[in-house]
């Protein structure tokens, strides 16, 4: 499908996509999967422990 | 020379009020209030970080101009880094986004740093959409001819014409990028001045600062 | 000064507690080497789409009949482009809404005259043969009523049209010199020298393709390439990508509109979208603004998880 040489990756997605579809809704499983991983990221990011937090002196 | 003299000059007023918005250890501060202390803090600088990375692969690919990456396969890596780079800045930037939406970042004398950062988010909408459609390959063909019945129905297609590849082009390496980094210093420089946002007070008897 | 009331969404409390030592340097350059080994990452082990444009040639080659027809619609003026009007003609209705009708007001500045610009002149640029010298004068010549009478005649039959031997074959004997113009534009396709001609047009260098794009686009065969790939408007196409790789997906909301009416359905659906967005735009960059959305936050409460240490600290 894709021009020639150089696509060396490891995993290939140059195939036709997968699409989930629910009444009018379609979206391919790539964009899902980076939807949900954006999800993903802000609730740990909410919620996991940041560093350094004991440390804390008042300064300034 | 006269002191006075000095005084009136432009450059030495416009030194002073920067100074004095912007003093030094504001810029470039060696502490943060306590309550800077999440994760969700370090997707600002993610989404700075990752338009550094494309703006210096779209450096790379622009060397050898604009079919390069179709016949080479470093050219073909290359572009591979430059639209990952944009995922991770889309990334970025839209959990950077819930997280000050969660905060209500714009409190305190903070409204326009919101609303350059919005702006920014748009203009890196378009410097994206000009990317693909300056890919030179099937992709582009097909998103230029859909894209054109949008943006011609609000008119702007008398001007900004998507079909135009050199147009796109410029738009995609010169304008917008210039758009995307102004406003991201813009919006930089507006977060030391004012500081970061602080908590929302809980029991509601503070008075505004 | 003067005491105004507290309001939270707009007013920051001053903060009077502690600091602590942060480096915003030593955090922005591990988040640059994050990103840049993270990118790496991604594209060695992913890489990146890049399918071949099609041009003319491949066009005409793979679908001689779906290009022929497309040509026939270009010199009857019955193709999308030739009916789109603004920017690109007068041949057909503006998209707006009630007195909002800015295609209309800015008119035509890319003009396009499809049976010309698409037909005549590459043929006219064409070395001459007897044949098609002789079609091109006596379409020339023709009156419009004539002309049409033929472009009909060889509409009527183009059902049936074949392609074999190399040849447009369509069974009429009423359609004058449109046979001739049709096939030898299909030849000149397959030849790769429309491509050159639709471009070449304005002089020896160019960079603008709004001519070849804009043929390409009134075919089946761009469309139904797209298509496959989940591509179209109607497929949610602007999120997506060719192959497997992810999209635009910050376009989700914008391709949202074109699945459900009446944006999918009106005749200046494009317009209903735009100004749709461009509404909830505003909305978005004016926030900090507006009572009631500015509010949103504070009752989400998501805040609380983020300051659960400073609200900790102050019980």
């Amino acid at each position: 499908m894709s021009q020639g040489w150089g696509l060396g990756a490891l995993v290939n997605l140059d195939h036709y996509g997968h699409y989930l579809n629910w009444h009018f809704i379609s979206i391919s499983v790539s964009n899902l999967t980076v939807m949900v991983l954006m999800v993903v990221t802000f609730v740990v990011a909410l919620f996991a422990p940041f560093p350094g937090r004991r440390n804390r002196r008042g300064s300034k | 020379m006269s002191t006075t003299e000095i005084e009136r000059q432009w450059t030495s007023r416009l030194r002073k009020s920067v100074v004095a918005k912007l003093p030094p250890d504001k810029m470039l501060p060696d502490t943060q209030p306590a309550y800077v202390a999440s994760w969700i803090y370090v997707f600002g600088v993610t989404t700075m970080a990752a338009l550094f990375v494309v703006i210096v692969t779209g450096c790379i690919l622009a060397i050898d101009g604009p079919v390069w990456w179709h016949s080479s396969s470093l050219g073909h890596f290359v572009n591979s880094m430059h639209l990952w780079a944009v995922e991770i800045f889309f990334f970025a930037m839209v959990v950077h986004l819930w997280g000050k939406f969660s905060m209500a970042a714009w409190r305190g004398g903070r409204s326009l740093t919101w609303v350059t950062g919005a702006v920014t988010f748009l203009a890196s909408i378009l410097a994206g959409f000009t990317g693909y459609v300056s890919q030179t390959n099937f992709d582009s063909q097909w998103i230029a001819t859909q894209a054109k019945d949008g943006i011609n129905s609000t008119g702007g297609g008398a001007f900004f014409n998507v079909l135009n590849l050199g147009q796109m082009l410029m738009w995609h390496i010169v304008l917008l990028p210039i758009a995307a980094v102004v406003l991201t210093g813009l919006h930089v420089v507006m977060v030391r001045i004012k500081g970061v946002v602080p908590p929302f007070e809980e029991k509601s008897s503070e008075v505004s600062a | 000064m003067s005491k105004k009331p507290f309001r939270p969404d707009v007013d920051a409390p001053e903060y009077k507690g502690p600091y602590a030592p942060y480096d915003i340097i030593k955090e922005g350059t591990i988040a640059v080497v994050v990103v840049a080994l993270l990118t790496v990452a991604l594209a060695i082990v992913f890489s990146s789409p890049d399918e071949k444009a099609i041009t003319i040639k491949t066009w005409s080659t793979a679908a001689p009949v779906d290009f022929a027809q497309t040509a026939l619609s270009e010199l009857n003026g019955s193709s999308g482009v030739a009916g789109y009007g603004a920017p690109y003609n007068n041949g057909g209705p503006s998209q707006g809404w009630g007195f909002l009708q800015p295609e209309h007001w800015l008119g035509v500045h890319i003009p396009i005259n499809t049976a010309t610009d698409f037909v005549l002149n590459p043929l006219e640029s064409q070395p001459a043969t007897p044949s098609l010298s002789a079609a091109l004068s006596q379409w020339n010549s023709a009156s419009s009523s004539a002309q049409t009478a033929w472009t009909t005649a060889y509409s009527n039959a183009s059902a049936k049209m074949t392609f074999s031997g190399g040849e447009v074959k369509v069974p009429t004997t009423k359609a004058g010199p449109v046979p001739v113009l049709i096939n030898a534009l299909t030849q000149m396709a397959r030849s790769g020298a429309l491509d050159q001609a639709l471009v070449t047009q304005k002089g020896f260098y160019t960079t603008n393709y709004t001519k070849p794009l804009l043929f390409l686009s009134d075919g089946a065969y761009l469309g139904n390439l797209a298509d496959a790939q989940h591509l179209g408007g109607d497929q949610w196409g602007m999120m997506n990508e060719t192959g497997q790789w992810p999209g635009q997906a910050w376009l989700w909301l914008y391709t949202f509109w074109y699945q459900i009416p009446p944006w999918s359905t009106s005749a200046s659906g494009d317009f209903l979208v735009w100004g749709t967005m461009m509404i909830l735009t505003a909305l978005f960059i004016l926030v900090p603004f507006i009572p009631g959305l500015r509010s949103i936050p504070r009752r989400l409460k998501i805040y609380r998880i983020i300051w659960r240490e400073h609200y900790a600290a102050q019980e």
